[in-house]
C-alpha cells in the first residue's frame, strides 16, 4: 500500500486536536488507561533496584558467613514486596491492554462514522475536484496509521518514556559515573540511527516512486491484456516490464537493506555498552574509585550487576521511542488529511419550501395530508405574513438567463434560457463540453448558478429544501453506478418503501424485466463491483428502472441509453413515454435518434443555445442540427 | 505446503543469498547467547577481585564478540533485503510472464483489477513475511534453544524456573494465536467490505444525492461500522492478552531465580552471583524469542492468503494451446463456420452461440447486426481464436483455426476490439503495435485510410503527440480511428471491426468504408455495427438474434424478408430526411 510520507511536517494543532477528541470520547477510560500504563512501567523498573539489593545481601552473607535463616530475614520481606508489586503491575497491564483495544476501536469507529457523515454532507463539487483514490485513502491508509498510533505508538511512547525516566533516576541513585557512560552509549546509538535513517529515507522515497511506476504499468497492461494478445505483443510487454521490475528491485532492496542493517547495529551498540558498563564498572570497583550518587552508596559488584540490566532496559526503551517517532509522524500526517476533509465547507441548505403529500379537491383546493395520495404539493411558508401557501407539484421548470462557471473566469453556460412545460420532453444536443450536463447539475442544485433564475413550479429553487427538490427529480446518469446488493435492492433504491410489485413494474417500464428474469437468480441476483457481471447496457436499464420506481414528476436522462442498442432503446423509450405522460423529461443524448421525438431540442455550443426547435423545425432550418443529423460533424 | 514450495522455487539466483542470510543469522544468534555467559564470568571476576588484566581480557573478548555479532546481524539484514526483494522481483516477473500466456478465458476468470492486486499488494505482503521468516524465523527458535541450553548448563537447578514457565507461555501464546487469527481474518474481510461500500458511495455520490439518500446511507454505514467495531475490539482484546501473559511469566522467573538463587548461594554455595545475573538475562531472552515466534506465526499465517492468490496466477493453465505442428501460413481471407456452438464456461446452461453455419469469401465485406446480448462479439472473437469453439469448427483460408500457429493466425486476422485501449506513449508508438518495423510512410498511409491522419496533423506534435494512460486525451471518435489504423498496419487478410466506429460521425464512417473498398479490396472486412448505415453496402449482412443467425443477405433482401432488420432500420430512419 503506498504511503506518501516524509514530505511535509504535520501541522502543530493536529496532535492536541486528536488528544482532545480522544479524551472527549472516553473521558474515564483514557485517564484510567494512562494511569495503568505509567504505574506498570514504573513497577517494571523497580525490580532492578531489588535485584541489586538482593545480590548485595548475598554478597554480604557470603562474606560474613550468615546462614540462610539470617539472610532470609532480609530477603523474604523484599521478595514479598516484589511479588505484591508484580501482582498489581500484572493487573494494571491486563487492564490497560484490554482497554486499549476498546479505546482504539471505539475511537476509530467514531472517527469513521464522523468522516462518513461529513462526506455525505459535502457538496458534489468536492467529489468532482478530489480524486476518488485520495478520498478512499483517508478511510484506509490514514485510518490504519491512526490505528497504529493509538494502539501502539502512544502507549509505547508513554511506557518507554516512563521507563527511561524511571531507570534514569534509579541509575543516578546508584552511580553518576555509570549513568554518564550509559548516556554516552545512547547518544552514539542515536547518531548512528540518524545518519543511517537519512539514507534509508532517500531510498524509501525512490522505492515509492518505482513502486508507483510498476503499479501503473501493471494496471495499464492488465487492463489492455486483450489488446496485447490480439497484437501478439506479449514479448515486448514482458521486456518493458522486466526493466521497470528491475528498477523497483534495485530501489526497494537498498531501502530495505538500510532499514534492516540499522537494527542489528543499534542493538549491538547496546551490547558493547553492556560490556563497557561491566568492564568499566569492574575497574572502578577494583580500584575503589570514589562513587558519586544520590544514595551515596559505595560502588560494589551488586551495583554493577544491577546496572547491567538497567543499561539494557534503558537502551531498549530509548530505541523503542526512536522507532515510534516515524510512525507518529506518519499518523499525524494522516490525521491532518482526515481533519482537512472534516473541516471542508458542507453543502448548505437554506431551503424552507417542502414537498408534502396533498389532497386536491375537485375545485382545485390543495390540502396537506399525511397519507400517500399520489399527489404532491410544495408547502411554502411566508414568514412576513405568517401564512402558508400550497402549490401543486407539476414539473414546470424555467431557466432564465442563467450564467455558470465551475471555476471563476471560465464561463461554462452563458445566458441560457429554457422553458419546460409540464408534459414536455426537452432535449439537449451538443459537443462534449458544450454544457449539456451542466444544465442538469444546476436544476438539481449539485451546483448553484452564478447569475439568472431557475424556477420550479414558479418557486425559486434556492427556496426549496434540497432533499425535497432532488426527490422530485428522477436522475439517470451516463455513468451508471449500482450498489452491492440484489437487483431488487438496487431498483428499490429509488423508493425505499416500494413493494416488490412496484419494483417489477418499474423494471418492465424500463425494458429491464426481460433480461433480469433471465439472470440466474432473477431479481434476487447479487450484484457486486458496480454490477461487474452485467453489460453496460443492462446496467443502464437497471438505473432507468431505479429512477422509474421513484415515479418523479421530472426526469433527467443524461446519456441514459447510450449503451443500449437502438431496438431495445425503442422499447425503453416507449415505456418511459408511458410513465412520464404529462410530466417533464430532460434528455441529453449523443445519438440523435434518441432525441428526435422531443418537443423541443436545444442545440448547445460553448455554453450558449445556438438553435432550438422541434426536430422538423431544426431540419428545415438547415443549420447546425441539420449538419449533425446528416453526419457532417462528429459529436465529440 | 506445496504452495510454499512452488513460490520458493522462484528464489533462483537469490537462493545463495537466502542461505547466506540464514548462516549469518545463525552466527548472530550463537554470539548473542554467549554474551551473557561471558558477562557472568566478568561479573564473577569483578566480584572475586580478580586481577585487572583478567577483567580486561574478558572485556575485550566480549567487545570483539559484540562487534562480530554486529557484523553478522548487519550482513544478514543486508542479504535478507536482497533475497526478499529479489524473490518478489522474480515472482512479479513470473506472474507477468504467466499472464502473457493466458487466453481470453483465463483473463475473464481473474478480472484485471484482481490481477493488479495480486501483482502488487499480495507480493508486498509476501515479501514482508519472507524477510521476517528468514531473519527472525531462524533467529528466534535458535535463540530460544541456545538460551534454554545455556540456562541449563549454567544455571543448574535454577533453570527449573523455565521448565514451568516455557510450557505455560508456549501453550498460552498458541491458544491466543489460534483464537485471534480467525477473529482477525473475519474482521479484515468485513473491513474490506466496508471500504468497498465507502468506495461505492464516493463513486456514486451523484446517485446518493440525486435520490436524497444521504441519511439512509449514513444509517447503513453506522450499522456496518458498529458491527466492525465490536468484532475488531474482540479480536484485539484476545491478542492483547499476550502482554500480561508475557509479563507474568517474566515476573515469575525473576522471583524464582532471586529467591531460589539466593538460598542456594547462601546455603551450599551451589550458585554464584554471576550465574544469578546470567539467568535473569537468559530468562528475558527466552521469553522474548517465544514472543517473536508467536509474532512470526501470526504474520506467516496472515500472508498465507496472499501466497495462495499468487500461486493461483502462477498455476493457472492457459486454456488455449499452440498446436504442435502448426501451419505458418494463412492462404487467404475466407472464413467458414461449420455447425459452431459456443458457451463461455462448461457450467453455463445456455449456449452463447448455437449451431452457426456461415461462409465468407476472401475479400468480401460482411456486416453484422443484432441487439444487446445477441453474441455479435462472441461470433467474431472465434475467428482469431480468442476463444475456442465448444462444438463445430471455425476455418480461415479453409483450415481449422486450431491448426495455425497462434501468432501467425492473429497477425493475419486483425481485430479492433469493442473495449479498446491505447497505451501511454506517443501516437506513433501506439500505431507501431501493429507493425514494429512500419516506416513513417506506411504509418501515415494506414492513418489516411482510417481517416486519422487529418486530425493527427492538427496536433502540435503530430505523430509524436503523447497519449495518456487509457487514451484519455483524445476523443472517443479519434481513439477509435487510431485503433483502426493500428490494426490496418498489420496488413491483415481479415479485418474485424467490433462496433469500432460508433463514436465516429456518419460522414467519416462512410469515408473509412470507401477507403477499405478502394485500397484493401483483397482483405476480408467484417463489420459489427449499431448503425444500419455502416453495414448497408456490405456484400452480406448477418442478422444475429439471441445467439443464432436470424438471416443472411443483402440490405435490400433483408429489408424485404427479415423483420428484425426492418424494425431496426425503421427505428433509425423514422422521421429522418435521409
Amino acid at each position: 500500500m503506498p504511503k506518501p510520507v516524509y514530505s511535509k511536517k504535520p501541522n502543530k494543532d493536529v496532535f492536541p486536536r486528536l488528544m482532545k477528541m480522544l479524551f472527549e470520547f472516553y473521558p474515564k477510560l483514557v485517564p484510567i488507561t494512562i494511569v495503568c500504563i505509567i504505574f506498570s512501567s514504573v513497577a517494571s523498573s523497580i525490580p532492578d533496584m531489588y535485584i541489586q539489593k538482593v545480590i548485595k545481601i548475598i554478597v554480604e552473607a557470603l562474606e560474613s558467613g550468615w546462614d540462610w535463616s539470617k539472610a532470609s530475614e532480609q530477603i523474604l520481606p523484599m521478595m514479598m514486596f516484589l511479588i505484591v508489586l508484580y501482582l498489581i503491575s500484572t493487573v494494571a497491564i491486563t487492564v490497560y491492554s484490554q482497554m486499549m483495544a476498546v479505546i482504539t476501536q471505539g475511537f476509530l469507529n467514531k472517527m469513521r462514522q464522523a468522516m462518513f457523515k461529513k462526506m455525505q454532507n459535502l457538496p458534489v463539487r468536492y467529489f468532482d475536484t478530489h480524486k476518488h483514490g485520495d478520498i478512499m485513502s483517508y478511510y484506509t491508509n490514514d485510518i490504519d496509521a491512526l490505528r497504529q498510533l493509538i494502539s501502539q505508538g502512544l502507549p509505547t511512547l508513554l511506557r518507554a518514556g516512563t521507563v527511561v525516566i524511571a531507570v534514569f533516576f534509579i541509575m543516578m541513585y546508584y552511580s553518576f559515573w555509570l549513568t554518564l557512560l550509559t548516556i554516552l552509549g545512547v547518544i552514539a546509538m542515536m547518531l548512528v540511527s540518524k545518519s543511517m535513517g537519512g539514507g534509508s529515507a532517500k531510498y524509501f522515497i525512490r522505492q515509492q516512486k518505482s513502486l508507483g511506476n510498476a503499479e501503473g504499468y501493471i494496471q495499464e497492461t492488465m487492463n489492455g491484456q486483450k489488446v496485447v494478445k490480439v497484437f501478439n505483443h506479449e514479448k515486448t510487454c514482458q521486456e518493458e516490464f522486466d526493466e521497470i521490475n528491475e528498477q523497483l528491485f534495485q530501489d526497494s532492496y537498498r531501502a530495505n537493506a538500510y532499514a534492516n542493517t540499522l537494527g542489528p547495529i543499534v542493538m549491538n551498540i547496546g551490547n558493547i555498552l553492556y560490556v563497557l558498563v561491566a568492564v568499566i564498572g569492574g575497574v572502578l570497583v577494583l580500584n575503589h574509585v570514589k562513587n558519586y550518587s544520590f544514595s551515596g552508596a559505595v560502588l560494589d559488584v551488586s551495583i554493577v550487576v544491577a546496572f547491567l540490566n538497567m543499561t539494557k532496559q534503558f537502551t531498549g526503551n530509548v530505541n523503542q521511542v526512536a522507532q515510534q517517532i516515524n510512525a507518529v509522524v506518519m499518523a499525524l500526517a494522516g490525521a491532518e488529511r482526515i481533519f482537512n476533509m472534516m473541516d471542508e465547507e458542507p453543502e448548505t441548505d437554506e431551503g424552507y419550501v417542502k414537498l408534502v403529500n396533498a389532497e386536491i379537491s375537485a375545485d382545485g383546493q390543495v390540502k396537506e395530508t399525511k397519507k400517500h395520495t399520489g399527489h404532491w404539493a410544495w408547502k411554502h411558508p411566508h414568514k412576513a405574513e405568517g401564512t402558508v401557501t400550497y402549490t401543486p407539484l407539476q414539473g414546470d421548470v424555467r431557466m432564465v438567463d442563467v450564467d455558470f462557471a465551475y471555476e471563476e473566469g471560465k464561463t461554462v453556460l452563458h445566458d441560457v434560457s429554457v422553458y419546460a412545460k409540464p408534459g414536455q420532453k426537452i432535449a439537449f444536443v451538443g459537443a462534449t463540453g458544450a454544457g449539456k450536463t451542466t444544465i442538469t447539475n444546476l436544476i438539481n442544485r449539485f451546483y448553484d448558478i452564478a447569475d439568472g433564475k431557475i424556477r420550479y413550479d414558479g418557486i425559486n429553487i434556492n427556496k426549496i429544501r434540497k432533499s425535497d427538490l432532488r426527490r422530485s427529480l428522477g436522475l439517470v446518469l451516463q455513468e451508471t453506478n449500482l450498489f452491492t446488493g440484489t437487483v431488487m435492492d438496487n431498483i428499490r433504491y429509488g423508493k425505499l418503501d416500494a413493494t416488490d410489485e412496484e419494483c417489477i413494474t418499474a423494471a418492465r417500464l424500463a425494458g429491464a424485466d426481460d433480461f433480469i428474469t433471465r439472470l440466474p437468480d432473477g431479481y434476487q441476483t447479487e450484484l457486486t463491483g458496480n454490477g461487474a457481471n452485467l453489460s453496460q447496457g443492462q446496467r443502464q436499464l437497471i438505473a432507468i428502472a431505479r429512477a422509474a420506481v421513484a415515479d418523479p414528476p421530472v426526469m433527467i436522462l443524461d446519456e441514459a441509453t447510450s449503451s443500449i442498442d437502438t431496438r431495445t432503446e425503442a422499447i425503453v423509450s416507449a415505456g418511459m413515454d408511458k410513465l412520464m405522460h404529462g410530466r417533464t423529461v430532460f434528455v441529453i443524448a449523443h445519438r440523435l435518434s434518441t432525441v428526435r421525438n422531443s418537443d423541443l431540442i436545444m442545440v448547445l455550443d460553448h455554453g450558449k443555445v445556438i438553435e432550438k426547435g422541434s426536430h422538423d423545425e431544426l431540419i428545415a432550418q438547415k443549420g447546425h442540427y441539420y449538419q449533425l443529423y446528416t453526419g457532417a460533424f462528429e459529436l465529440e | 505446503m506445496h504452495i510454499l514450495k512452488r513460490l520458493l522455487a522462484c528464489l533462483r539466483e537469490y537462493k545463495s543469498t537466502t542461505i547466506l542470510t540464514m548462516v549469518f543469522m545463525l552466527g548472530e544468534a550463537v554470539l548473542e547467547t554467549f554474551l551473557p555467559f561471558l558477562t557472568a564470568n566478568l561479573v564473577n571476576q569483578i566480584q572475586s577481585q580478580a586481577a585487572i588484566n583478567d577483567v580486561l581480557r574478558t572485556g575485550i573478548l566480549l567487545t570483539i564478540m559484540a562487534i562480530f555479532s554486529m557484523m553478522c546481524g548487519g550482513t544478514a539484514g543486508f542479504t535478507a533485503s536482497k533475497a526478499a526483494t529479489g524473490l518478489s522481483k522474480n515472482l512479479r516477473h513470473d506472474m507477468f510472464e504467466r499472464v502473457q500466456t493466458y487466453s481470453f478465458e483465463n483473463i475473464d476468470k481473474f478480472s484485471s483489477s484482481s490481477l493488479v492486486t495480486r501483482m502488487t499488494t499480495d507480493i508486498t505482503n509476501l515479501q514482508m513475511a519472507f524477510m521476517m521468516m528468514i531473519r527472525m524465523g531462524l533467529r528466534s527458535p535458535l535463540m530460544f534453544i541456545f538460551s534454554v541450553v545455556m540456562a541449563f548448563i549454567m544455571g543448574g537447578k535454577l533453570a527449573m524456573a523455565f521448565v514451568v514457565v516455557i510450557p505455560v507461555l508456549f501453550v498460552g501464546l498458541l491458544l491466543i494465536g489460534k483464537n485471534a487469527m480467525p477473529a482477525f481474518r473475519r474482521v479484515f474481510k468485513k473491513y474490506d467490505k466496508l471500504n468497498e461500500s465507502i468506495e461505492e458511495n464516493v463513486r456514486a455520490m451523484r446517485v446518493v444525492k440525486g435520490f436524497s439518500r444521504e441519511e439512509y446511507e449514513k444509517k447503513k454505514f453506522d450499522t456496518a461500522a458498529e458491527d466492525i467495531r465490536k468484532d475488531f475490539t474482540r479480536a484485539e482484546q484476545i491478542i492483547a492478552l499476550n502482554t500480561p501473559l508475557m509479563q507474568i511469566c517474566m515476573y515469575f522467573d525473576m522471583v524464582f531465580i532471586l529467591l531460589v538463587g539466593s538460598k542456594m548461594a547462601i546455603i551450599d554455595h551451589s550458585v554464584d552471583i554471576g550465574q544469578i545475573s546470567a539467568m535473569i538475562t537468559y530468562g528475558v531472552q527466552i521469553l522474548m524469542s517465544l514472543m517473536f515466534l508467536s509474532m512470526i506465526y501470526v504474520m506467516v499465517t496472515m500472508s498465507a492468503e496472499s501466497a495462495k492468490r499468487i500461486y493461483e496466477v502462477l498455476e493457472e493453465e492457459p486454456t488455449l494451446e499452440n498446436p504442435e505442428q502448426a501451419l505458418e501460413l494463412v492462404s487467404d481471407g475466407s472464413v467458414d463456420f461449420e455447425n459452431v456452438s459456443f458457451k463461455y464456461s462448461a457450467q453455463a446452461q445456455k449456449f452463447a452461440l448455437a449451431d452457426i453455419n456461415l461462409h465468407i469469401d476472401s475479400g468480401q465485406t460482411i456486416g453484422i447486426i443484432g441487439g444487446t446480448g445477441s453474441s455479435k462479439s462472441t461470433l467474431v472473437q472465434l475467428i482469431p481464436r480468442l476463444y475456442d469453439v465448444t462444438e463445430g469448427s471455425v476455418k480461415v483460408g479453409g483450415v481449422d483455426v486450431r491448426n495455425y500457429d497462434l501468432e501467425v493466425l492473429r497477425d493475419s486476422v486483425a481485430m479492433v476490439l469493442q473495449k479498446n485501449v491505447l497505451f501511454s506513449g506517443s501516437i506513433k508508438d501506439n500505431l507501431k503495435w501493429g507493425n514494429p518495423e512500419a516506416t513513417d510512410e506506411e504509418i501515415q498511409e494506414a492513418c489516411r485510410l482510417a481517416q486519422a491522419d487529418e486530425f493527427i496533423q492538427t496536433f502540435p506534435d503530430g505523430y509524436d503527440t503523447h497519449i495518456e494512460q487509457g487514451g484519455t486525451n483524445v476523443s472517443g471518435g479519434q481513439k477509435q480511428r487510431l485503433c483502426i489504423a493500428r490494426a490496418l498496419l498489420k496488413k491483415p487478410k481479415i479485418l474485424i471491426l467490433d462496433d469500432s466506429t460508433s463514436a465516429v460521425d456518419t460522414k467519416t464512417d462512410a469515408l473509412i468504408r470507401q477507403g477499405f473498398k478502394e485500397f484493401i479490396p483483397e482483405t476480408t472486412k467484417i463489420i459489427i455495427a449499431q448503425r444500419i448505415a455502416s453495414v448497408q453496402e456490405a456484400d452480406q449482412i448477418i442478422v444475429l438474434d439471441n445467439g443464432s443467425v436470424s438471416a443472411i443477405g443483402t440490405h435490400e433482401k433483408l429489408l424485404r424478408t427479415n423483420q428484425i432488420y426492418r424494425e431496426v432500420y425503421e427505428q433509425q430512419t423514422n422521421g429522418g430526411e435521409k
